[in-house]
């Protein structure tokens, strides 16, 4: 088994297919493209497979370590950040090929018109432990 | 008869047992400890063998664990001085004990967060692993904090009066707040409110009680079976559950009649004047406008003046309900959701739909943040 996550970017993934902003599409196609998230997640669940998903507000904050005594500096949300995360899914999968056939179905989401946005999602291996019999 | 453990009876006598442990000489934490062990073997126990009197069964294997728990722990074989003395019968009742319990697991000295965990646990006698569920946190995690706000609380003095509004303010958030799992969270903070509610007479806390109910009773109406939110002018009122909404009404009634007035009986008065409409358009919309002044008054929250400019849109006009908004600092939560809805009722749709799709950027949680999205995307549709 081998854990992978699947992120949805709010911008810094290529264009989609179906490139759309959600407040134009009807209220029809939003209802179709949340039911779809929803029933994937189940079905992952159903197949045990699914381990773990939330969504992130666009509009973080900035903070680092400012030295000894010192209150944390904050700043941004920056305009110039280049990837903005929306969301992630965990998944636990038995092969490389079963983690992309599922992002591949999870982009095949319904946007605008109904059609597939065909977004980009991006698919990262976790680290799994190491071994016992290594040799 | 069934063969299954009535789960929330057991549960209900929780703090009587807890407080008759304290009582006899138990610290607080290992009580605490000896208790969820009684819960977790009466669940075993009883469909096979049901006791006469549930309760004696469970101070009687409760007060046996502690023992146990204690004797096995030799860096406090010192105690065992007090524990293996004859334990004295309870000498206040158990009223008193479920209060204090209360003040206890809402003190001042825990977080939020805290609080909420320890009286969901030793009042409610939930299981670390359902609270745990309920927040989406690793049940390890919340097993530490729970020992940690046992630690916190573990000099406190049980007998020391409290204040009752921190214990409204924890019990407000388990009604609130939460996520899922196996327990219904606002169901148990409606249990908890009204035992509260039989220990101590309190008009605020009738009013936390009575504006559970009332929101409640409307709550198989507030979503779609697709997750949708629905807000409350097109919510179906015929599924509204009306033994509730009068329980509430009548609770509230009885609260008010003391003319001891504070911020939840008002919250109370205006979603009882909202279960009142037979329809949306009959809602007393005037008198919900007084009510937000009281309360106002009673909190000078802003959150209250950004509703109270809701109300007001719909008592004077969507400009009246604007003019009350642009005294408001647009940097509120929700601010730019209500200038959206103040905008369409005023029939300025395109400002409407980018306000819309601005707050739905904003959003503090995802099912908000896709009904405005879809607000924005039903004017941008009719607009085209």
């Amino acid at each position: 088994m081998a854990k992978y996550l699947l992120l949805k970017h709010y911008r810094g993934a290529p264009a989609a297919v179906n490139d759309v902003p959600m407040d134009q599409w009807t209220p029809e196609e939003i209802s179709a493209h949340v039911q779809f998230m929803s029933d994937f997640a189940d079905r992952l669940e159903g197949t045990g497979e699914f381990v773990d998903g939330q969504a992130l507000a666009p509009e973080g904050t900035w903070v680092r370590y400012d030295g000894e005594g010192r209150p944390p500096v904050t700043d941004g949300p920056f305009a110039e950040t280049k990837d903005l995360i929306a969301g992630w899914m965990v998944i636990d999968v038995d092969s490389h090929e079963r983690a992309v056939e599922l992002a591949g179905e999870l982009s095949a989401a319904p946007g605008a018109g109904g059609k597939p946005i065909h977004e980009w999602l991006e698919l990262r291996p976790f680290y799994g432990s190491s071994p016992t019999i290594t040799e | 008869m069934t063969t299954q453990v009535n789960e929330v009876l057991l549960r209900s006598l929780t703090p009587s047992v807890l407080g008759i442990l304290v009582r006899r000489g138990a610290d607080f934490a290992a009580a605490e400890d000896a208790v969820q062990d009684a819960l977790v073997e009466a669940v075993r126990a009883w469909p096979a063998d049901p006791p006469r009197d549930p309760k004696g069964w469970l101070v009687t294997v409760a007060w046996r664990r502690f023992l146990d728990a204690t004797r096995a722990d030799t860096a406090r074989r010192r105690r065992e001085d007090l524990v293996d003395e004859q334990p004295a019968p309870g000498p206040a009742a158990a009223v008193d004990d479920t209060l204090q319990l209360y003040f206890l697991c809402a003190h001042p000295s825990l977080t939020a967060s805290s609080a909420v965990a320890l009286t969901l646990r030793a009042v409610g006698g939930l299981t670390t692993r359902q609270i745990a569920q309920a927040y989406l946190v690793p049940e390890a995690t919340m097993a530490q904090r729970i020992s940690r706000a046992k630690r916190t609380v573990s000099g406190v003095r049980f007998e020391q009066p409290g204040d009752v509004a921190t214990v409204l303010r924890v019990l407000y958030l388990v009604f609130n707040e939460g996520y899922s799992g196996d327990v219904d969270l606002a169901a148990e903070a409606i249990r908890l409110t009204r035992q509260l509610a039989a220990a101590i007479d309190h008009p605020e806390v009738a009013g936390l009680l009575a504006l559970m109910l009332l929101h409640h009773a409307r709550r198989a109406t507030r979503t779609a079976p697709d997750g949708r939110l629905i807000p409350l002018a097109e919510q179906d009122r015929g599924r509204w559950d009306t033994g509730s909404i009068a329980e509430g009404v009548e609770i509230l009634q009885a609260a008010l009649a003391r003319d001891r007035l504070g911020e939840f009986q008002a919250q109370a008065a205006i979603a009882a004047l909202h279960a009142d409409a037979p329809t949306a358009e009959e809602t007393d919309w005037v008198q919900i406008v007084e009510w937000y002044d009281e309360l106002a008054r009673l909190t000078d929250s802003p959150v209250v003046r950004l509703n109270r400019a809701v109300a007001v849109g719909e008592a004077d006009g969507p400009r009246a309900g604007l003019a009350a908004l642009a005294a408001l600092d647009d940097a509120l939560p929700r601010h730019t959701a209500v200038a959206a809805y103040l905008h369409e009722r005023d029939d300025d749709l395109a400002t409407a739909a980018r306000l819309y799709a601005e707050a739905a950027h904003k959003a503090p949680n995802l099912a908000e943040r896709e009904h405005l999205t879809r607000q924005a995307a039903r004017l941008n549709a009719q607009r085209r």
